[in-house]
């Protein structure tokens, strides 16, 4: 994914069981499935909040956005591990899914 | 058990931490997954509701072996149309909340399909009260 980790580089190997790409909050929260990769264009607070709620393993911003300092100490506290890549998000949904990620 | 939460309008930080709250403590007396996930979704949205719409309000759980009951009563513009805003894709969120990745008119549409009871009263310039009962049914029955 050409991802930089911006927290949770000790967590790294743990498994997600589906990935879920989506720019809407409240989408996030009634169609994803625990244990996925979250993959977002949103930087805010209320998406690491979701994240927690719907207990997701982690979140892949795309299109190069990087979350401010209190996203990023929130995610620590919850054991998020966060990562950004430039891509976009359908082509990194496209990327996660040729190798083997399904849909939540 | 009664879990209440007072919620202020526009405290974006704070938001959801209420309904991350009534998650775990619906978690900790056993209650099934299903009503745990339709729960957090009723109370999620009904908060930011509040957070978005309003200037303050109170978010209250009370959990009974059978039921969940959420009631959100905020003090704030109030809902003109009900049924014009349980329409999916309605929204009234300004641009700035829009950015957040609210205000796609989901908000009452997801209460109301998670709820199998839902109310809501509102008076516009006063205020709303939306009562939702979630069941907690066993798994596979």
């Amino acid at each position: 994914m050409d991802a930089e980790v911006i927290t949770g580089e000790d967590m790294l190997d743990i498994e997600v069981s589906s990935g879920f790409g989506c720019d809407l909050i409240s989408d996030s929260l009634c169609f994803s499935r625990p244990e996925c990769l979250l993959i977002t264009g949103l930087t805010n607070i209320q998406i690491v909040r979701v994240a927690d709620m719907i207990e997701a393993r982690a979140i892949l911003f795309v299109r190069g956005k990087k979350p401010g300092r209190d996203i990023i100490r929130v995610a620590r506290e919850k054991k998020l591990p966060l990562m950004v890549t430039r891509r976009f998000l359908f082509e990194s949904c496209g990327l996660l899914y040729q190798h083997g990620l399904r849909s939540s | 058990m009664k879990l209440e939460f007072v919620i202020e309008g526009m405290d974006f930080t704070r938001a959801g931490e209420a309904a991350a709250k009534i998650k775990k403590a619906l978690q900790l007396v056993g209650m099934e997954v299903e009503t745990v996930r339709k729960s957090v979704i009723v109370a999620y949205e009904a908060e930011m509701n509040i957070v978005i719409h309003a200037r303050s309000g109170t978010l209250t759980a009370r959990v009974y072996p059978d039921r969940v009951e959420i009631e959100a009563a905020d003090e704030g513009p109030g809902i003109p149309d009900i049924s014009l805003a349980l329409q999916e894709g309605y929204s009234t969120a300004p641009p700035h909340i829009r950015e957040m990745g609210f205000g796609a008119g989901m908000g009452l549409p997801n209460i109301q399909r998670s709820s199998d009871e839902l109310h809501i009263d509102s008076k516009v310039g006063i205020g709303t009260k939306l009562t939702s009962t979630i069941m907690n049914r066993t798994s596979g029955v």
